[in-house]
């Protein structure tokens, strides 16, 4: 009866499994079959061992019973910090499937697929006037991707200019993505210091900043949720050296329609689509991190650009300046028709709200936790809000207990010892797209593990119950991997 | 400002919680950036629009791209056209697979855990190795990292690319190999269109770290995988095979088996919509040695404090969240939900499917291939083996011909003019051929082509 019940562990398609089953019919061929000139069998295999033969039925009841195991953002809040968990407009899904655009061959001729580039050149056109660039490119897959693509265009600027330069200087409160991505860039990474306030420490910069550093790789706002106020300053430091801005703009949700990167003295920066633009995360992607430029790195862009030709559009591959191509095709091209429905479902004025709402959400979370929960920076709050777990010391109980007992009362988890500068840190993201309702039940979940924490720490410690599935054994599993089946000890 | 459908907070509610903080107005919040900085006039976007026109509008764009019938389509190189059952989407479409984020927290996301572990496993199955990770962005880029992995194991500075690789892919992995000191060369073909394996072993007489071949090649022909592998092993090289169609593998033995060490490409073919070239998501799969190597996520087994098995993301020391710039990639966010509808299409199709689908595939080639050769002025240049595309030479360019049978509503292959300069293969045309091309469009396309001579 387990196989029933809703918490029940599902097997695996290939415990599922039974020979002879069949879940698709190829339909009859068409054409004669191959005589003379059929494959040589050296070619060809006549078994996949262990491949799944599954019923259609078998294959629907699995994964429906599969997706029942996961928390999704429409089940509730899913405070993630940094990671922009908004609900996902349906109307997306709709207009992304449209047959025009879902079954449009990327090796189509221009010219049938005017649509595909109107788009492409809409979405490009919103996202410069959004965040103050001149030109964007929609190629990189993720923001990674679109990290490392800004900071190659930044590596041909100096290139350019005669020496590629040796330096990213990126602050400690950084994501991992921003080192990992300068180091594939070719460049040594250092790291510069937070202040007090959490911000990028403007002296340091300025007694670091010399004729070998290339960029400074900024978030803003960053990590902890808060606007680099300095940033302007910090532009100008680099500016004056011949360095470059790169600003990651992961945390964009925060300001949209009340500030832009490109006023700000950014040079280079990429958004995630699938934060600020509620394309779904897919439990894990795809993503699409556009790169945004102001107009001295433009010859930089990855090949081809879209290009407006009186009425019609264009790919311009012919850019010799160009750090290439960062990827097949044009880019996540199904998430830029999500994200493009999301402005026009917004306009102007609804994006002002959107940014506005997030950055009220947070700092209400903020206001109704921050007596209880140890705020190890005072510094005003957009987006998100960090707290850690040093109120707790007393207790035993940790972040991780917090976040694993959070389940228990039907949410997930915020993001957890990130950032690295917040020892214990929670980092708490709420978006813009909760109720008042949603955020109290969060607060008071959070108030009442705080107490339990006091009366019986055992139980937050041994948290979570309710799950399918409790705590991991996660160092076990990567000391012995098994990281696919194998069948049985008979070898089935 | 008037309430917005995505936004369930009510005025008076949006007043008491500004209160609660202390605020006077929503201006307030944003007193953390400097005045100058603030944005006064309102962004230059288009909007807002009420659902049914944002339909209305978007279909009306969708509209604009004039699409011949997908039965009368031959285009390949890099995207495959193929029919995914119903089941696909419809299970993809369910919201706790797709608006979910990455599993972080096992307890509450096995769902998309034992879905990549039973994607992992399937990737394994059909590839003839030992280790697969969660998914890549698509081929050209998994390709760079693939190159990288096998740099990281066992450097040298040098890499060896087959001339019959996807000219893109080469393009991307130019881009990111740029700056990390290794030198790409490559190594030609024979005759009959196949990789020439005493050019390969000449070219692997000075040290590289991975030799890569695409299979079948950017031409449609297969590759002598054992050979290849010989030569490699002999070199003491890495052998990576690069498959930009996996429903090949329903068909071709699988290149581990044959001696690949890493096999990678583009999973796009496996249900996932052409959808303009992406999201698709690359695959990457290799022998155990390569384990600590990899980039990526990768799921693993566990058990839980009462001894259940269960999954979780592993072996994340790899990974730059922990080791930043020391990191063996910096991708974080890969294509969670293609890989998905990869393996739920691999499932639903099973082991008599796909194989049957692959041959299929093969049959219709053979049957266009067949009737191309016998089109007045057009021949097939390239006798080696193929499954579902092949090359045929025109009477005239290749764009010509694209240009004259797109009058006629077909969309006849891809040019190999618009990647390669090489006036030989100005008249060359790339013709993929799958399930959904009845004989009658198959036939069509072999009469048009027959009268440009």
């Amino acid at each position: 009866m387990d196989a029933r019940s809703l918490r029940a562990p599902e097997s695996l398609l290939f415990e599922v499994s039974r020979r002879g089953r069949r879940g698709f019919d190829v339909p009859p061929l068409d054409v004669p079959q191959e005589s003379g000139q059929a494959l040589d069998a050296r070619y060809t295999r006549q078994d996949i061992d262990g491949f799944p033969e599954l019923s259609e039925v078998d294959v629907v009841r699995h994964y429906t019973r599969l997706s029942r195991l996961n928390y999704a953002i429409d089940l509730g809040l899913y405070p993630l910090g940094s990671c922009t968990m908004k609900y996902n407009p349906k109307v997306n899904e709709r207009v992304a499937r449209l047959p025009g655009f879902a079954d449009a061959h990327p090796q189509l001729a221009e010219s049938m697929v005017q649509g595909c580039l109107r788009l492409m050149h809409s979405l490009e056109r919103a996202l410069c006037a959004i965040c103050g660039m001149d030109r964007f490119t929609l190629q990189p897959a993720a923001g990674a991707q679109g990290e490392q693509t800004g900071i190659l265009m930044v590596r041909a600027y100096h290139q350019e200019r005669g020496d590629a330069r040796r330096v990213v200087l990126i602050p400690d409160s950084a994501h991992g993505t921003n080192p990992a991505s300068a180091h594939l860039a070719g460049y040594r990474v250092e790291q510069v210091a937070s202040n007090e306030r959490g911000c990028v420490d403007l002296g340091a910069l300025r007694r670091r900043v010399g004729p070998d550093v290339a960029v400074l790789m900024l978030t803003n706002p960053n990590t902890l949720g808060v606007f680099e106020g300095e940033i302007e300053e910090v532009a100008r430091a680099l500016h004056d050296k011949g360095a470059l801005l790169y600003m990651d703009g992961a945390n964009l949700n925060a300001f949209v329609g009340q500030a832009r990167p490109g006023d700000m003295g950014v040079d280079v920066h990429h958004l995630n689509l699938h934060k600020t633009f509620s394309t779904p995360h897919g439990g894990g992607g795809p993503g699409s991190g556009p790169v945004g430029v102001k107009r001295s790195l433009e010859p930089f862009l990855p090949v081809p650009t879209v290009e407006r030709e009186g009425e019609r559009l264009r790919f311009q591959h012919d850019r010799p300046k160009s750090v290439g191509k960062i990827r097949s095709f044009h880019g996540n091209f199904g998430m830029f028709v999500r994200a493009y429905a999301f402005i026009l479902a917004h306009g102007p004025e609804g994006l002002k709200r959107m940014s506005e709402t997030a950055v009220l959400n947070a700092n209400y979370l903020r206001k109704r936790l921050e007596g209880t929960y140890h705020l190890p920076y005072d510094s005003p709050s957009l987006h998100e809000v960090v707290f850690s777990d040093k109120n707790l010391e007393e207790t035993g109980v940790r972040t991780l207990d917090v976040a694993k007992r959070l389940m228990d009362y039907g949410f997930h988890p915020p993001t957890i010892y990130f950032p690295l500068i917040v020892r214990g840190a929670l980092m708490i993201e709420p978006t813009e797209t909760e109720s008042r309702q949603e955020l109290d039940a969060f607060v008071e979940a959070m108030l009442a593990i705080d107490a339990e924490a006091r009366r019986d720490p055992e139980l937050v410690q041994k948290a979570p119950h309710t799950t399918p599935i409790r705590r991991l054994d996660e160092t076990a599993a990567a000391r012995t991997p098994v990281l696919r089946w194998r069948g049985d000890a008979a070898g089935s | 400002m008037a309430a917005h459908r995505y936004l369930p907070l009510s005025d008076a509610e949006r007043e008491d919680m500004l209160r609660a903080i202390g605020l006077a107005s929503a201006g307030d919040l944003f007193a953390s950036i400097p005045e100058r900085l603030r944005l006064r006039g309102a962004l230059d976007v288009p909007g807002p629009l009420a659902e049914m026109d944002l339909v209305a509008e978007m279909a009306a764009r969708a509209g604009e791209n004039l699409l011949p019938d997908p039965r009368a389509q031959f285009l390949g190189a890099g995207a495959y056209r193929h029919f995914a059952p119903s089941v696909v989407d419809h299970l993809i479409s369910r919201t706790e697979f797709y608006s979910s984020y990455t599993p972080y927290q096992p307890e509450i996301s096995q769902g998309t855990l034992q879905a990549v572990f039973e994607y992992q496993t399937l990737i394994c199955q059909l590839t003839g190795l030992d280790l697969s990770n969660a998914s890549m962005y698509e081929g050209a880029s998994t390709l760079a990292e693939g190159i990288l992995m096998a740099e990281r194991a066992s450097p040298s500075g040098r890499v060896v690319l087959s001339d019959r690789l996807h000219p893109e892919y080469v393009q991307v992995v130019r881009t990111h190999l740029a700056n990390m000191g290794i030198a790409i060369e490559s190594f030609g073909h024979g005759k009959d269109g196949a990789a020439d394996s005493a050019a390969a072993r000449q070219a692997l007489e000075r040290k590289a770290s991975s030799l890569v071949v695409q299979h079948p090649n950017f031409f449609g022909c297969l590759e002598e995988i054992e050979a290849l592998a010989a030569v490699a092993r002999q070199a003491g090289t890495t052998l990576i095979v690069v498959m930009t169609e996996p429903l090949a593998l329903g068909l071709l033995k699988p290149p581990g088996e044959q001696g690949a060490d890493i096999v990678l490409g583009e999973g796009q073919g496996f249900g996932v919509p052409l959808s303009y070239g992406g999201p698709y998501l690359g695959f990457l799969a290799a022998r155990q040695s390569f384990l600590r190597q990899m980039p990526g996520r990768i799921v693993g087994e566990a058990r839980d404090v009462d001894g259940r098995r269960g999954y979780v993301l592993t072996l994340s020391t790899r990974e730059q969240h922990i080791r930043r710039e020391k990191a063996t990639s910096n991708i974080c966010t890969n294509e969670g939900l293609c890989a998905l509808t990869a393996a739920i299409f691999m499932a639903a199709l099973g082991k008599s499917g796909i194989m049957e689908l692959a041959r299929h595939n093969r049959a219709k080639a053979a049957y266009a291939r067949q009737r191309l050769a016998e089109a007045r002025g057009c021949s097939i240049p390239y006798a080696a083996p193929f499954f579902n595309e092949f090359v045929v030479r025109l009477p005239v360019p290749a764009e010509t011909a694209v240009q004259r049978l797109a009058e006629r509503g077909l969309a006849c292959g891809v040019p190999l003019s618009r990647y390669l300069p090489d006036p030989a293969q100005q008249r060359d045309l790339l013709v993929c051929v799958t399930e959904v091309n009845p004989r009658g469009e198959i036939d069509r396309l072999a009469d048009e082509l027959g009268r440009l001579a």
